[in-house]
């Protein structure tokens, strides 16, 4: 294979460098040295490597690597941090944690804390289904309106958080199950219709049918009540504002009684801590429409937001 | 005539066993698939039974190719290919920013951004950049070893079962196919497909070395049998998985876990490392110093950092686990051999740079210089990020963002991008025998769009890979986190803007490549006024004379 001979090394004219005789389709090399600066910048390299893996976790063993001089681990660093953030909160978390959340608009310091922490849960654990600025997407409410269908008092929400809503599994969770009107044979296609109309009369969107008020008496009111303003105790939302979960157009509200929805929120006490609950519990009540507590026994009672505690921008 | 008969019964084999599979398919992808397999087996099975020549073989003469001339078909194809491959590659890309600038975008299901990205991440990883290496590296290893390719038959091979492994691999993404393994999404049958063809190009291209005729062995060769030898091994290991059902398209890998992950990422750094620097670094030995009409700078600095580079680059991969369930000390490997990589990486710089020693006035008059330099200061500048971003405290911040994004295109938009846009300037006009190029001025076009189009593209993924960073870790005086996930994609709108404004531009400036070379392999020439043009002697551009019998 070795059938053809080159010259042999030449200096090279336009750099005075001799070439080191070899050349491929017309391509030489010169004899460069390797540039000093390259070299001494690649041993620092190396010794620094070295320096490191004897300061660091390095060497594979048989049961387990090299500690490192300095000790450090990557999750000995995660606890550190973790407990650094930990120690700072520390003072808030334990007073929130001897204090029931009836208790909590009575002490303003710690009312901010609260507020604070359950921004930052809120969004790790909520803003997939409420939306970041919690203003909720048609199925998950708007948590910023006084339109609560389980009650919007501190209490009220942070039962709602701990036991979620028709959780399986969690007796205690907010349950209720609207009928399926029209997939159910219930009532007729014509009955749909004419109860829609009826339901959109409240808000003043559509005119009213005799036969619809009537069907609304005997079939809805038991659980939205005779003026259609909704009840708590069962989750019903009030049909006489403009606030619509699944949409207040007339086909939207056709396919709600047609086929009822009934939305799940997850029981968050199997999986944030009590503290966190009330923390979240306090953020929401914080964003504008979070009720007295005292005003609980009044379901239909105008909501009074909560100033003091409003850190919404 | 037996080797027609031979090759057409391969064929005919392969076209059968693709029926049966496909009606026997579990799952209609895989259907989808071995129909796409039959039609090429169909295809090959024509073309071998038209193309004997019946009354030449019955004459018992055999058709020798011309000896004295180099085998360049497909290395034309090559050229070809990889400048439509680019084009696929960089409007999927601009797609897919466009996608996160404009969610809207995401057409559902086959064009959303799950199945576009690898789509494009494949379409110019390995349909661009792969053709593009091994179009040049037939070519050059040819005209370095003076001879012709070993094995003709088989380089063809080589390069239709490579395109085979495209059309699956991206038909596979669209349709839903993938093993979910970054760079290596193609699933169990096309590995398998992709080792075969890969082993025939080693063969082709080893072979090829044993029949030289030069006494050594080129730099830029080491380049490419190490790019070819370690892509072999890594793609082996990282596609060791189990089908499901060898008629259904699903698999599921051996290694699970964090060895699972540790083998994919070495398998990933190290396809930056020998596909996209080794293989890349080879095409820079030879195109730049036949531009620049120069002696490399230093062949004692070529062989210290060719294996300082590869002993090294082999260990670097842990640091994509940097922070996870990876252990401690295989973390720190990963990040100390990253460090030391950083010279042997800039030995290749260097070696490329300072072969224009005498010669730099060239960049001033020669756009494709123009081109090589910079492509060489893009890779050097990828190297030196590369490095520091690996380091832990760096990477704490700059892990999972886009300035990684952004740390990958300087790379290969800059580096890839650049020299291989300036390989297939300097290759077309002598592949087709063509005076020059059509115009040197565009390539002077293509240039600064490419440039500008990089430093968008760099300069908006930094700023949004550092902004992220920041607001993932940015905690209030109330001692809890800031911003939810969906605030920090928000927050970076004008960036993901400001990125397909640059990839719009580089696509632009691909845009005149095309013309370019559609341009000048028509023969035809733009009345321009020259900038400058690199002598070639077609005399010399042939394999050694046979030494005759004495």
């Amino acid at each position: 294979m070795t059938d053809i001979k080159h010259d042999g090394p030449r200096i090279d004219e336009a750099t005075g460098v001799e070439t080191v005789g070899h050349e491929w389709d017309g391509i030489e090399e010169l004899n460069n040295p390797l540039p000093r600066w390259w070299i001494l910048s690649f041993y620092a390299c190396i010794l620094w490597a070295i320096a490191y893996c004897i300061a660091y976790p390095a060497w594979p063993m048989i049961s387990s690597a090299t500690q490192g001089m300095l000790g450090w681990t990557s999750r000995g660093e995660l606890a550190a941090e973790m407990k650094t953030q930990e120690k700072e909160r520390a003072a808030n978390v334990a007073a929130l944690a001897g204090m029931p959340i009836e208790q909590l608009p009575g002490n303003p310091a710690l009312m901010r804390a609260a507020v604070a922490g359950g921004r930052a849960a809120f969004k790790v654990n909520c803003v997939q289904c409420h939306g970041s600025g919690a203003a909720g997407s048609k199925g998950y409410p708007n948590l910023n309106d006084d339109d609560w269908l389980w009650g919007g008092d501190l209490k009220a929400i942070e039962t709602t958080l701990i036991h979620g809503i028709r959780q399986p599994g969690d007796d205690q969770t907010r349950f209720s199950q609207m009928p399926s009107f029209g997939r159910d044979g219930i009532l007729t296609p014509a009955q749909v219709s004419a109860v829609t109309s009826h339901v959109l009369a409240l808000s003043g969107k559509a005119k009213d049918s005799p036969a619809g008020a009537q069907l609304f008496t005997e079939n809805c009111a038991v659980c939205h009540g005779p003026d259609g303003k909704g009840m708590r105790e069962f989750g019903a939302p009030n049909l006489t504002d403009a606030i619509w979960l699944f949409g207040g157009s007339r086909q939207d509200v056709i396919a709600s009684v047609t086929n009822a929805h009934a939305g799940v929120m997850p029981a968050w006490g199997n999986r944030l801590d009590p503290v966190t609950i009330k923390m979240l519990a306090a953020y929401v009540h914080s964003l504008g429409g979070g009720e007295d507590f005292i005003e609980q026994a009044a379901p239909a009672a105008p909501a009074t937001p909560a100033e003091q505690t409003n850190e919404q921008p | 005539m037996v080797k027609v008969v031979s090759g057409a019964g391969i064929w005919l084999a392969i076209l059968l066993l693709a029926v049966i599979a496909i009606a026997g398919a579990q799952d209609s992808g895989f259907a989808i698939h071995m129909t796409i397999v039959a039609i090429a087996a169909l295809i090959g099975l024509v073309v071998s039974v038209n193309k004997a020549d019946y009354a030449a073989i019955a004459k018992g003469i055999l058709r020798t190719p011309d000896e004295t001339r180099y085998d360049d078909d497909p290395i034309r194809w090559g050229v070809i290919a990889t400048v439509f491959w680019g084009m696929a590659g960089f409007l999927a890309g601009l797609f897919i920013a466009l996608q996160l600038a404009y969610p809207l975008l995401n057409l559902e299901p086959f064009f959303n951004f799950g199945r576009l990205r690898p789509l494009h991440t494949s379409a110019v990883i390995f349909a661009f950049g792969g053709n593009a290496l091994i179009a040049t590296s037939f070519y050059v290893v040819q005209r370095t070893c003076r001879a012709r390719l070993a094995f003709p038959q088989l380089a063809r091979f080589v390069f239709w079962g490579y395109q085979l492994f495209i059309v699956l691999a991206a038909t596979g993404y669209l349709l839903g196919i993938s093993q979910s393994k970054e760079y290596a999404e193609p699933e169990w049958y096309v590995d398998w497909w992709l080792t075969i063809v890969w082993v025939a190009y080693l063969v082709v291209f080893v072979g090829t070395i044993l029949k030289r005729k030069e006494p050594h062995i080129y730099v830029a060769n080491w380049f490419y049998l190490s790019f070819i030898i370690t892509v072999a091994m890594l793609h082996l290991v990282n596609n060791v998985d189990i089908p499901v059902s060898l008629l259904g398209s699903k698999s599921y890998p051996f290694f699970g876990g964090v060895q699972g992950a540790l083998v994919q990422w070495w398998y990933g750094h190290n396809a930056v490392g020998f596909f996209l620097t080794a293989g890349f670094l080879a095409m820079m030995y030879y195109f730049v110093p036949k531009q620049a009409e120069r002696p490399i700078y230093s062949y004692r600095l070529s062989i210290i950092h060719f294996w300082a580079l590869i002993f090294l680059y082999i260990w670097a991969g842990p640091h994509h686990l940097h922070y996870t369930a990876l252990p401690d000390w295989a973390q720190t490997l990963g990040m100390v051999f990253s460090i030391m990589l950083w010279m042997p990486s800039w030995g290749g710089m260097i070696n490329g740079l300072m072969t224009l020693n005498g010669a730099w006035d060239k960049v001033r008059t020669d756009p494709i210089i123009r081109m090589m330099v910079m492509s060489v200061a893009f890779y050097g500048m990828s190297t030196f990020e590369g490095p520091m971003m690996s380091i832990k405290s760096v990477n704490s911040l700059s892990h999972y963002t886009d300035w990684t994004i952004g740390h990958v295109h300087s790379g290969a938009l800059g580096w890839n991008g650049l020299i291989t846009f300036s390989a297939i300037y300097f290759l077309v006009p002598r592949l087709w025998k063509r005076e020059r190029l059509y115009s040197i001025r565009m390539v002077n076009w293509h240039f600064w769009l490419a440039t500008l189009g990089i430093v968008f593209y760099a300069a908006s993924m930094w700023v949004a890979g550092i902004t992220q960073g920041l607001m993932w870790r940015e905690y209030g005086a109330d001692g809890y986190l800031v911003n939810s996930f969906a605030d920090t994609v928000a927050a970076l709108h004008w960036e993901y803007v400001a990125r397909a404004f640059g990839g719009a531009l580089y696509l632009a400036g691909a845009v005149l490549l095309v013309i370019n070379v559609w341009r000048t392999i028509l023969g035809h020439l733009r009345q321009e006024a020259p900038m400058h043009n690199a002598t070639f002697n077609e005399a010399a551009d042939r394999p050694a004379a046979p030494v005759p019998a004495e």
